[in-house]
């Protein structure tokens, strides 16, 4: 049984990484315009299938993942120019209603380029499981662990130490103040789309080798990554990759010792009980309404 | 009444549709299924225009609805107008036990709660085969008995959903302008301000949520009899952002607009059918390009255009909202 | 668009006219209108899209050919983006505006169910190619269909262990519903094989990872392990056993029945059994075999526009050509003498199998339909 508990936790932390990485994505643009970018699964895939055509095409598998984020981080910085700026202004919800419009879009162009098959990019170093004890992990899910954890950290250092990161935060905080100050708050815009599409595209790469990708892959990985985000807490990066975890675990635990058929039924229920209980997530600060 | 005459001009193109055009599929057919998402998008606007809410799990209660008829006529026999009955019952249930706890949230959270919510029905749907039939869904769910004979035909059914419709409609216009109405849009402003004023909030939003769930569960209702087979798919995340992109695509708030947004989002797919590979490239670019250019609403963003122009030829001020 | 509709309106109302005095010899004869539902996009795309290529590939040959005695084959076809409640009203379109002789598609179980009303109500012949053996059992008037069922698949793999000595078996299955279809046969036909289920996991169609469920089964006595399943869970299954270290011997179904499967599970696929056409050894199969010429040909035309087949395709294949026949041998566009004609359907040799309808029997595929096949250096290895 323990031996058993062990492989329980070894699978929910790989797969916990996975949703804290799309997770950060989620918190980026949320801090820096209280918007929740739905086209967020969208980047994940579409790290995932440029990478896979460059490698389909003979190149190594660094200049792979580096051109599949490259591409994607360029998708975000466009989407953000040509849909969410001309739209200043709009409401919150018109501004995720075009997110998801933007879900589609990218979805339909990938259809087009790629079709509807599966394609899975190589393993980073090998596919030789490694033993933790009684359990065991493959290299590439230590992979997707250490750069999650790297990624959270930076992305902790740049909204607390850096005058950049600090200005993102204060253009989502109050838009005009921040602009009063100097910040230009189309430009910190962009860059948090830019940022966004570049975890969402690493969190692509990183997991195409285990789970496979299709134009579709998205959405299932988005809807765990917002959920991840809210359980932490929106907008706290260390809580997304907090709530990503726990999400995992959950899943994982749920299929290991109750009912493989009811764990993700079994996972949004714990999600709904934490928000009754802390109703802005585990490590959100409470919300204050101006009236 | 000049308050209610958009309502009597709605009625009538209802009305005069299927007289006009008694054979055409895109009446009779898709007719139905315009109608039947015009009355979730009515019903939801009440609880995300009006109480400027959100919930991503609306889909949800469309199924209890269709499922109760489902079950109910196919498993035990029961009638189809009582298996609605007991569908209305459960879905105002479950609505009333969870509308306390999940109402508090706000903004994310609260579209992450009930998500979730939506969700967990879903998986209920696929995970409960002896009950629901599993992901297959279940078939041969009777027609709906009416007035001694049973609603069979496609037109029979355009009249039994334009009816229901209209009435929605006309609920929904009403409710606006109701002291209830008044206290839905105060909660919409600002819920502290709201509750200084003497207003219970959470009773108003409660109150609300539990009739959008119960009109919900209506036209599921109507739905499992429509088309004689249901199937989780029906029901499912995907259904509930299509309904709340319906109402912010017409207009958020305007029961007219939510009408609008459900014909043009229930008509775009059967049009870009011809598209083929390029369809879903192409319906998502149209949502991105309403959205950006008219983020009011298509109906509300170009009834406002039209009055401007009035009003600056008439030198009239712009009459309110409706 | 409207003006090829508007043509054809008065052609097949012209011939309406003219019909009654049988099709032979009439001029500008009408069309057969052939309608299909399929889901090219969506989840179950891998299954409707080559479907689809089928379709048309073999009604443009014929058309190029001068259609059939002078009637040239119209396909209509709508995509239900893998949503069944869209099907029904793109089935309901194609009767009523398109008056389409006969029905080939409907790609996923929950697709054609919800297709069936429709069809049976208006009398208009409906060939399905989807897998679930719900939608000709009991039998319906105008409802047939050509793919294997889900109990042909398990019956032909629990024969296969019976014959290895397997006894106890781990099930896992994914959470759609050929996945759930596929696993309520096998625990309903596993008795009679005298196998005895000892484990019963599921996923879902879009989890990552399935070792959490591995894991419990490696901890039961069971001697083989069965997955139900198609798109990525059988790759991640297959991977994730092998990441386990258990080697027990593992069995697919007919739904991972292409290249694709091989590709992305890689080494682990090695051993991997699974019951598929015959349409997948094409080549290997011995000369005297009837159906080698017919899959041999399918399968060269298919690859050299599209690209490798899948057997998903060959459905289509047979669902056309058993429509074809039929309108031929019944020389007349009424779709009652069409439903006839299909029913009587015999010896007609497909890429699923040889086909012998009966008023008992819509599908006429019998086990001799399904090989059993081995994954060996990554190709398929006949095992009988």
């Amino acid at each position: 049984m323990l031996e058993q508990l062990l492989q329980f936790v070894v699978t929910g932390i790989t797969v916990g990484s996975t949703y804290a990485l799309v997770g950060l994505g989620f918190a980026l643009i949320y801090n820096a315009s209280q918007v929740v970018n739905f086209a967020q699964g969208e980047f994940v895939m579409l790290g995932a299938m440029v990478a896979v055509s460059i490698v389909g095409a003979g190149a190594p598998l660094p200049v792979a993942v580096l051109g599949g984020v490259a591409a994607t981080t360029l998708v975000g910085i466009a989407l953000e120019k040509l849909a969410i700026e001309p739209a200043r202004g709009a409401s919150v919800i018109t501004t995720i209603i075009i997110t998801i419009g933007a879900s589609i879009l990218l979805r339909g162009v990938a259809l087009l380029i790629w079709g509807k098959d599966i394609y899975a990019l190589p393993h980073f170093s090998g596919e030789e499981p490694i033993a933790i004890g009684s359990a065991t992990v493959l290299p590439q899910s230590l992979w997707v662990m250490g750069v999650a954890a790297v990624l959270v950290l930076a992305v902790r250092l740049f909204f607390d130490r850096t005058m950049l990161g600090k200005a993102v935060l204060a253009c989502a905080c109050n838009r005009t103040a921040a602009q009063l100050v100097g910040i230009n708050v189309q430009l910190m815009l962009t860059l948090s789309y830019a940022l966004s599409a570049m975890l969402g595209a690493v969190a692509g790469v990183l997991v195409a080798p285990i789970a496979f990708t299709s134009w579709d892959a998205g959405v299932m990985l988005g809807l765990k990554g917002f959920s991840a985000a809210i359980l932490g807490g929106m907008g706290n990066p260390m809580g997304a990759v907090a709530g990503g975890l726990l999400l995992g675990l959950i899943e994982s635990l749920g299929a290991g010792l109750l009912s493989s058929g009811y764990k993700d039924a079994l996972a949004f229920l714990i999600i709904l009980i934490v928000l009754v209980v802390r109703p802005s997530g585990i490590f959100g600060r409470a919300a204050v309404e101006r009236v | 009444m000049k308050r209610l005459a958009g309502f009597y001009l709605f009625a009538v193109l209802v009305a005069l549709l299927p007289v006009a055009f008694p054979h055409n599929y895109f009446v009779t057919v898709v007719g139905v299924t315009i109608g039947i998402n015009a009355i979730l998008a009515v019903s939801l606007n009440l609880f995300m225009g009006y109480a400027g809410q959100i919930s991503l799990g609306h889909a949800a209660f469309f199924g209890v609805g269709a499922y109760a008829s489902g079950i109910l006529t196919t498993r035990y026999g029961v009638d189809p107008w009582l298996a609605m009955l007991a569908g209305l019952a459960a879905s105002g249930l479950v609505a009333a036990l969870i509308a306390r706890p999940i109402l508090r949230l706000h903004g994310h959270y609260l579209a992450m709660a009930t998500l979730g919510f939506g969700i967990i029905v879903n998986i209920v749907m696929v995970e409960a085969e002896g009950l629901t039939g599993g992901p297959d869904g279940m078939t041969g769910i009777p027609p709906l008995p009416l007035l001694g004979r049973s609603i069979d035909t496609d037109l029979e059914w355009y009249a039994v959903v334009a009816v229901v419709l209209l009435f929605t409609v006309w609920v929904s216009l009403n409710i606006f302008d109701s002291r209830a109405g008044r206290a839905l849009r105060a909660v919409h402003g600002s819920e502290i301000a709201a509750r200084t004023l003497g207003v219970d909030t959470a009773a108003a939003k409660s109150n609300v949520f539990v009739l959008s769930a119960l009109i919900a569960s209506f036209a599921g209702s109507l739905f499992a009899h429509q088309q004689s087979f249901i199937s989780p798919g029906s029901f499912g995340f995907f259904f509930s952002i299509e309904l709340v992109t319906m109402v912010v695509l017409g207009g958020l708030g305007s029961t007219f607009g939510a009408v609008f947004g459900a014909v043009v989002l229930s008509l775009l797919p059967e049009v870009l059918v011809v598209l083929e590979d390029y369809e879903v490239l192409v319906f998502g670019a149209v949502l991105m390009l309403i959205m950006i250019f008219l983020p009011q609403g298509l109906f509300v963003g170009t009834v406002r255009a039209l009055r401007g122009i009035v009003a600056r030829r008439a030198e009239a001020p712009v009459a309110g909202e409706g | 668009m409207s003006g090829r509709r508007t043509f054809l309106k008065k052609a097949s109302i012209c011939v309406a006219a003219a019909g009654l005095l049988g099709l032979g010899g009439v001029q500008a004869a009408e069309p057969i209108r052939i309608g299909s539902v399929l889901s090219v996009t969506g989840p179950a795309s891998f299954l409707g899209d080559p479907e689809l290529k089928t379709l048309q590939m073999y009604v443009d040959e014929i058309n190029a050919k001068g259609g059939i005695d002078g009637h040239k084959i119209e396909l209509i076809h709508y995509d239900d983006g893998s949503d069944a409640k869209k099907a029904v009203n793109f089935v309901k379109r194609l009767i009523q505006r398109d008056k389409v002789h006969v029905i080939v598609g409907g790609t996923t179980s929950g697709a054609s169910l919800a297709m069936i009303p429709e069809a049976e109500g208006a009398g208009v012949p409906f060939i399905s190619l989807a897998g679930s053996v719900k939608i000709v059992e009991p039998v319906k008037k105008w409802v047939f269909k050509t793919p294997h069922t889900d109990k042909m698949a398990a019956a032909k793999i629990f024969e296969d262990m019976r014959r290895r000595g397997i006894k106890k078996v781990a099930l896992i299955s994914g959470s759609g519903g050929f996945d759930k279809s596929g696993r309520a046969e096998s625990l309903a036909l596993a008795p009679e094989y005298g196998i005895e289920i000892v484990a019963d996991e599921t996923y879902n169609n879009k989890d990552t990872d399935m070792t959490a469920q591995l894991t419990r089964i490696r901890a039961t006595d069971a001697e083989a392990i069965l997955n139900f399943g198609f798109g990525t869970g059988p790759a991640i299954v297959t991977k994730n056993a092998r990441q386990l270290g258990i080697d027990l011997p593992l069995y697919q179904s007919h739904g991972v029945a292409s290249k694709k499967f091989i590709e992305l599970a890689g080494e682990a696929a090695e051993g991997v059994r699974l019951p598929a056409a015959a349409l997948l050894v094409a080549e290997k199969l011995p000369d005297n075999d009837p159906q080698k010429p017919v899959l041999l040909a399918y399968k060269r035309k298919y690859e050299a526009k599209y690209g490798p087949v899948s057997t998903f395709g060959g459905h289509a294949y047979d669902g056309l050509f058993i429509a074809l026949e039929a309108i031929d041998r019944a020389n007349s566009l009424d779709r009652a003498k069409i439903r006839d004609e299909i029913e009587r359907t015999r010896g007609f040799v497909g890429t699923g199998g040889v086909f012998n309808m009966s008023p008992e029997d819509h599908l006429g595929l019998d086990l001799s339909a399904f090989r059993m096949l081995e994954i060996r250096n990554g190709d398929w290895v006949l095992v009988e």
